[in-house]
């Protein structure tokens, strides 16, 4: 059985192709692609009119926060999974920090079964790094690995003792596996919630100096220098750990760095008037270090962007500023907001789906992200320019903390499959 | 006239309300001196005094301020009793917005909480200080008092001396001062400045007497205990030997500066007893009186919004 989708604008990260044409899928991968001229349809063959808009190779998003097990009132892998299928994101790559945490193997196993069962995605699950991620002994990561885990992190939360990190690290390097971490000097970052600025100042609110960031990476990278681990930092969110990062990557260090969307499309002053949907970790920065990050993702410095997902139900959120939860869904709405970027000016459609795709897919070693003969057919049909608002009454996530409520956006998903298979379709949706 | 429903900071506030705030606060200073300081323009208004962090003097000030005024007034505090329940702020706020009061006065520890709660219910609120971010009836006060000392709220130089980074009285006067068009000096080592405070159109020193030289008005701040040691300064004696205010460094502003201090004080530390007691250059008890004058402007100007019978 062959399905075609035909009249497509193709985006190929790889090669950087952005030409009109058609994919041909069989037995769930990609069997042919015609590049240009479009051969007509052999007989029998199921075809989808794309109607010109572009199909790229489905999103990757490295750091997906879930609420299974524990927290099923704020996501579920149903949930998370609709919003998945809703968002172009094909692949959900989550994090430990549930309730327990991923830091044994059974729960591995649990988490990989209820992914199966109900999310209609792939779905790949993050180990612990320390032991209920709480940064003081290692996780069992032989274990882990042997259960599925393909990297190791303790999601949000840095592993502030250097001599416990040294060893996690030397311990994966041994291991082969990949260490994704979050990038944070905890000491001075502590008791703040706002990156530190004139603008913090003025609300009163406790400030994180974006130092923080740069130092904890550097911490980070002299480590993984020392261990010669596989090192991903999940959010370089400032100017001044960009500087880190490349001398890392140009002394050839095996390091790479990711960005959530909102940190490449809101500023400090989202905030506003203490408006707790644009409470992150890290908070948001300055527009002189937004605008250095979405040029370091332009030119590849930054290799990943992530939606940074993270689920928090409504009375977390109604809380003063300093008390609120941090973090934002994004599954849904990592696409549109990184299409700003394309229209800014700032990227290219293949130059974006490298870092949502292409690279995330490299760095864990998983056969997608590329349109190419053999890889599985794992595809999103997008229409770039349909512009719409965003109510966030209608996100398919439990949680519905975004800080996109109300915004325009111009790029929609159309159309979803995973190995071939159709999971979402815009116009059954509507 | 204020055109507001409520008062949740100075920044919010336009010089023609401050002013009106200030005019009419001159007649309560003048009531609140007679035998009988009672009037009537609160009668059957409902005041809850929501105070999740304890105050004696602001939530004392706002109930005279109300009951003088003809309020029912209520004094609720918070943070023993419902919080420890696991009760939120906005439950909090729900709850009490059922029982229909007219003026909520409200503090809280957390910059941004009065605003959040204000969203949540349909009468007025006045914020008594929220975190680090704005107490606007000290501001007003303040002002006050200054004005009647020094006949004017403009052209003057103030120095407001201490704990900057942590204080919702200093970034409140420093809007209201700003906007009076004066010029605004404030003395701190650098740890307890706010972040890039040089972009918030002051002049900053670390030097006291540097800063201290030709102003019109002293304002010291209330250094919190926790902060005393080790954390953000050194030690105590070595902060008041740098920043406390003693006849000394006084000699540097005008001979005729007074000294303002938002209360309640260390002695010793920011501010030495003599100084403090000096009745020639102290006006701090007059802060006190013009606090109760103010908050009665604030809380009858509101009142003016609430809509009447059948106005509703």
């Amino acid at each position: 059985m062959t399905l075609i989708l035909a009249n497509a604008r193709l985006i190929e990260p790889e090669t950087g192709a952005d030409t009109p044409g058609a994919v041909s899928i069989e037995g769930g991968h990609i069997a042919a692609i015609a590049w240009g001229e479009q051969p007509a349809a052999p007989e029998g063959a199921t075809v989808v009119d794309c109607g010109g808009h572009a199909l790229a190779p489905g999103i990757v998003d490295i750091g997906v926060s879930v609420g299974e097990p524990g927290a099923r009132h704020k996501e579920s892998f149903r949930s998370a999974g609709a919003a998945a299928a809703a968002g172009g994101v094909t692949t959900m790559v989550v994090r430990p920090d549930t309730q327990p945490p991923v830091d044994d193997p059974a729960i591995l196993e649990f988490v990989r079964r209820r992914a199966e069962e109900s999310a209609p995605v792939r779905v790949h699950a993050m180990g612990a790094l320390t032991k209920a991620l709480e940064g003081r002994e290692m996780a069992e990561m032989g274990l882990l690995l042997d259960a599925g885990a393909v990297a190791f992190s303790d999601a949000v939360r840095p592993v502030a003792d250097a001599r416990v990190f040294r060893r996690c690290l030397a311990y994966a390097q041994g291991l082969g596996a990949l260490v994704i971490h979050h990038p944070q000097a905890l000491d001075l970052a502590a008791g703040g919630c706002a990156t530190e600025s004139e603008f913090s100042g003025r609300l009163g609110l406790p400030g994180v100096p974006a130092l923080a960031e740069r130092i904890g990476l550097d911490r980070d990278l002299a480590l993984a220098e020392l261990t010669g681990v596989r090192y991903h930092a999940d959010a370089v969110t400032t100017a001044s750990a960009l500087g880190s990062l490349r001398r890392a990557k140009e002394a050839g260090l095996a390091v790479s760095a990711g960005v959530s969307v909102h940190h490449l499309t809101l500023n400090e002053f989202d905030v506003g008037d203490y408006r707790t949907f644009f409470k992150l970790a890290p908070p948001l920065r300055r527009e002189d270090d937004r605008a250095a990050v979405v040029e370091a993702v332009g030119e590849g410095l930054i290799d990943v962007i992530a939606s940074g997902h993270r689920p928090q139900d409504e009375e977390s959120k109604r809380l003063p500023f300093e008390a609120a939860a941090t973090g934002a869904v994004g599954l849904e709405t990592l696409l549109p907001a990184a299409l700003r970027l394309v229209h800014a000016g700032a990227l290219d459609l293949p130059r974006l789906f490298r870092a949502l795709s292409l690279n995330p897919a490299r760095l864990l070693g998983l056969p997608g992200g590329r349109l190419a003969v053999g890889a599985p057919a794992d595809l999103v049909l997008f229409d770039p320019d349909a512009p719409w608002i965003l109510d966030r009454a209608t996100l398919r996530s439990k949680s519905k903390n975004t800080p996109f409520d109300q915004s325009r956006m111009t790029g929609r998903v159309l159309r979803t499959w995973v190995g071939g298979r159709s999971i979402y379709d815009r116009a059954e949706d509507a | 006239m204020l055109d507001q429903r409520s008062l949740l900071g100075v920044a919010d506030l336009a010089p023609a309300g401050a002013l009106a705030i200030l005019d009419l606060a001159e007649e309560y200073v003048a009531l609140n001196r007679r035998r009988d300081k009672k009037r009537g323009v609160l009668r059957g208004l409902t005041q809850i005094n929501l105070f999740f962090e304890p105050s004696t003097r602001t939530q004392a000030s706002f109930e005279l301020a109300g009951k003088r005024l003809g309020a029912d007034v209520m004094n609720m505090s918070v943070g023993s009793s419902a919080v420890k329940k696991g009760e939120t702020l906005v439950d909090t706020a729900v709850t009490l917005n059922a029982m229909h009061p007219d003026i909520l006065v409200v503090r809280h520890a957390m910059s941004g909480a009065v605003a959040l709660l204000a969203q949540k219910v349909n009468c007025a609120v006045v914020n008594a200080g929220d975190g680090a971010h704005e107490h606007p009836t000290q501001a007003l006060l303040d002002a006050l008092t200054i004005r009647r000392r020094k006949g004017r709220l403009s052209r003057l130089t103030v120095a407001i001396c201490g704990d900057i980074l942590h204080s919702r009285v200093a970034r409140s006067n420093i809007a209201l001062l700003d906007k009076m068009e004066n010029r605004v000096r404030v003395i701190a080592p650098s740890t307890l400045l706010p972040p890039e405070i040089d972009r918030w159109r002051v002049e900053v020193f670390h030097d006291m007497k540097a800063g201290l030289e030709g102003a019109d008005v002293v304002m010291m701040l209330r250094l919190q205990t926790e902060r005393m040691s080790g954390g953000f300064i050194p030690s105590v004696r070595e902060f008041h030997h740098r920043y406390g205010l003693d006849h000394e460094k006084l000699a540097a502003a005008k001979p005729d500066a007074i000294v303002m201090h938002p209360g309640p004080m260390n002695r010793g530390v920011e501010i030495d007893a003599l100084v403090a007691d000096d009745l020639e250059r102290s006006v701090i008890r007059e802060q006190v009186e013009m606090g109760v004058a103010v908050r009665m402007a604030v809380l009858d100007l509101l009142a003016r919004n609430i809509p009447g019978e059948g106005a509703a």
